[in-house]
């Protein structure tokens, strides 16, 4: 007997973990709610630190499903308890006995036009971070219109009380460095602010690509949160802000304004997290067990977790997270199903 | 005594020595909220007094915990109280509420 994996979300956390499960031998039934596979990163362009292209990086990630059940356009409508084991129904009708549940239902890219002041889809010339990246790959946005002065606004949905959401989203500072870079390359004569709280470049190369943003580009970074955004007659935009260095208040006129949306919680995720019985915590992604020891398993025995569904991750780290939920997984299944460990004995001699 | 063509003026150093933790813990009693500043200025880029005179809750925050009240009051002496601070802050800070609390406590020797 197989034992069934059922994993809802088919980002890369999704991905990685069904390829890793259907190694181990496992039944891997992997659902995704939209009509096409791979999450945000199907939407960008390319990856900080180095600048690698998201399509290549979700080509191979495709690749490895070789073989898994994959639904898109596909929902839970129903989950219970079976035993030891769940029984959901999905929309498309198929009923899963699934032995183990992995949610790798990641997050929602924060709705811009909540920060009103910031005047997303109200200004001709404001637009967020995954604008721009779709613009990188289709190479036109009437909004963009060969800018000179363009700015980045960090922390846009997120460390806001305002916008109802206190964390840092973790990735924008380092996406918002390769797109100020990027777009010195594809207008070479502009000039671009990045204005920061706190730049969050923690990473392995992150600091190269700070220090390259500086050197190599002339970006100039600006200590101070956006406060006001209004549009000039001719439709350019005038930003207002501090500039907590010189400890003064600072306007700038710009062509273009980049809003660095930050993570939500998913709410379809948390719709799926209500019908399994899974908590949130106060900022809305799914608790688990232990946050050192055990990051991969929820609060409900035979429930896994994965991704940006426990709290914003960078792509590598999403990744990291998939491969030990699949080994944490094993781990459960092993012991709670131990009739089923011949068969994957067999399977795994066959190497 | 030696020459050095030059007079001794008081240090722009910034003192932490100087700093009164008394009187801020008293601070913090009145508004617990000065404690959550994360200094990102938006108080100061949208503060309608500062059109006309140099005023900024943020660096009145920082400089209380510089020890130089005096400049921290100056940095809030023009406050309308309008309260668009307070519409922007992102800690969500009773702006108004530490304005007032802070001329209550570090204003009394004027
Ligand atoms: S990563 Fe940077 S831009 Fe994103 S929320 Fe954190 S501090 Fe703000
Ligand atoms: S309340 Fe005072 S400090 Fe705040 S914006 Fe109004 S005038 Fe400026
Ligand atoms: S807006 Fe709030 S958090 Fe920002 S500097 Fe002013 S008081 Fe501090």
């Amino acid at each position: 007997m197989k034992n069934n994996v059922l994993i809802a979300g088919a980002g890369p956390a999704g991905l990685e973990a069904s390829a890793a499960l259907q190694r181990l031998g496992y039944n891997v039934i992997l659902i995704e709610r939209s009509e096409t596979i791979g999450g945000h990163l199907a939407r960008w362009d390319r990856l900080f630190p180095d600048g690698e292209s998201a399509s290549a990086a979700l080509d191979s990630l495709i690749e490895g499903i070789w073989g898994v059940k994959c639904f898109t356009d596909t929902e839970i409508t129903s989950a219970n308890r079976l035993g030891k084991s769940f029984n959901v129904i999905l929309s498309n009708g198929i009923i899963v006995h699934a032995d183990a549940v992995l949610m790798t239902t990641g997050f929602d890219l924060f709705e811009a036009s909540k920060k009103e002041e910031y005047g997303y889809g109200i200004y001709d010339h404001v637009i967020t971070n995954a604008d721009l990246e779709a613009f990188f790959r289709n190479g036109s946005d009437p909004r963009i219109n060969n800018p000179s002065r363009i700015g980045f606004v960090h922390c846009v949905g997120s460390r806001d009380e305002k916008a109802g959401c206190r964390s840092c989203s973790k990735v924008c500072c380092a996406t918002a460095v390769k797109q100020a870079c990027e777009m010195r390359q594809a207008f070479p004569n502009s000039q671009v602010y990045c204005f920061y709280m706190d730049l969050r470049l923690f990473g392995r190369h992150y600091e190269d690509m700070y220090l390259s943003a500086q050197r190599d580009y002339g970006v100039r970074f600006i200590r101070g949160r956006v406060a006001e955004v209004s549009e000039n007659l001719d439709g350019s935009l005038m930003i207002k802000a501090e500039d907590t260095v010189a400890s003064a208040p600072l306007k700038v006129s710009l062509d273009l304004l980049v809003l660095m949306a930050g993570m939500r919680p998913s709410v379809s995720g948390a719709r799926i997290g209500s019908l399994l019985g899974l908590q949130s915590e106060d900022d809305g992604y799914f608790r688990v067990m232990d946050g050192i020891l055990d990051a991969q398993r929820s609060t409900v025995p035979g429930l896994f977790l994965a991704g940006a569904a426990t709290g914003p991750k960078t792509l590598p780290e999403t990744l990291a997270d998939a491969r030990a939920a699949a080994v944490e997984i094993d781990k459960y299944l092993s012991v709670t199903f131990p009739e089923a460990k011949d068969f994957k004995q067999l399977m795994r001699k066959g190497w | 005594m030696v020459d050095f063509g030059f007079g001794i003026v008081p240090s722009s150093r910034i003192n932490l020595d100087l700093f009164d933790r008394a009187k801020f813990e008293a601070l913090a009693t009145l508004e617990p909220d000065v404690r959550k500043c994360m200094a990102c200025g938006s108080c100061t880029a949208v503060c309608t007094a500062g059109t006309f005179k140099a005023t900024s809750l943020r660096a009145a925050i920082e400089e209380i915990q510089n020890g130089r009240e005096k400049k921290a009051l100056e940095m809030i002496s023009g406050c309308q109280l309008c309260g668009k601070c307070f519409m922007t802050c992102p800690r969500g800070i009773n702006t108004r509420h530490l304005i007032l609390s802070i001329v209550k406590i570090y204003g009394e020797e004027k």
